[in-house]
């Protein structure tokens, strides 16, 4: 951990929370009340780049700080997926608890996958 | 000419960006320096982004009903605090990578296990976050 890589970090960040904040407030504006549909997109848009960036054969050393764990790491959040998934569980609403969840890892752990694939070619 | 005025709604914008950016700058910041300080070798369990996505639902139960027990609550403070700080803390993408990662080491039970711990221990961490804020800050409306 160094200075540099802890600045390209927070440079990486200082985007993507706001571009997860504009998403979110998109979807909620093109999705019915009570669906994680803004969480899911960042979640997995975040995943396959994070994928793809880590999967470079030859990515110069700022590119990993920068676009993978500032920029996909404030995209992306583990926190608020946790409090949608729980509201459901409180409210036995087991069909959008089981779609989120099953879209959550059944989409967004292959999409690591993808994006590593595809930046490997 | 004097310059004009900046509009109210032009300033309300550049406070938002500046809480979204500076949470999501401190939380991304704190992730990084908890990989640092928590390192494991390739392939296995990844306790660093455990423990950043743990605590960091805990903190996003207590912090929705704190903010839902206000009668006005700053409009700043959620997206600071949820979407920067949290948002930044924590992270899905770091999750998903650490699960292939273990998979193309020849763990893949051990995959199973952080997924899966992962998701349960995060959702028990949110419950009990909802739990005490409700008892420190009264249930939620």
């Amino acid at each position: 951990m160094t200075l540099t890589s802890a600045l390209l970090v927070a440079l990486g960040a200082s985007v993507g929370a706001p571009l997860r904040f504009l998403v979110d407030r998109w979807a909620r504006r093109h999705s019915r009340a009570g669906t994680t549909l803004g969480t899911l997109i960042v979640n997995l848009v975040g995943s396959f780049l994070l994928g793809v960036v880590a999967g470079l054969p030859d990515a110069t050393s700022w590119v990993l700080p920068l676009v993978g764990i500032g920029f996909c790491g404030a995209l992306t959040t583990f926190s608020t997926l946790a409090f949608e998934l729980w509201v459901f569980l409180e409210r036995r609403e087991w069909k959008p608890f089981a779609a989120t969840l099953g879209i959550s890892l059944g989409a967004g752990l292959p999409a690591v996958w993808l994006g590593w694939a595809v930046a490997a070619g | 000419m004097t310059p004009r005025p900046r509009s109210r709604a032009h300033r309300s914008r550049v406070g938002l960006l500046a809480a979204l950016s500076g949470g999501g700058v401190l939380g991304s910041l704190g992730r990084y320096a908890v990989g640092a300080a928590v390192p494991h070798p390739t392939g296995g369990f990844a306790w660093s982004t455990l423990l950043v996505n743990v605590t960091g639902s805990f903190a996003m139960g207590v912090l929705v009903v704190w903010v839902l027990s206000m009668d006005r609550p700053h409009p700043l403070l959620r997206p600071f605090l949820g979407v920067g700080v949290l948002g930044g803390w924590t992270t899905f993408s770091s999750f998903a990578l650490d699960a292939r990662t273990m998979v193309t080491a020849g763990h893949g039970l051990l995959a199973a296990a952080y997924v899966v711990g992962s998701v349960v221990v995060g959702l028990a961490a949110v419950g009990l976050g909802v739990t005490l804020g409700e008892r420190t800050f009264g249930p939620r409306p």
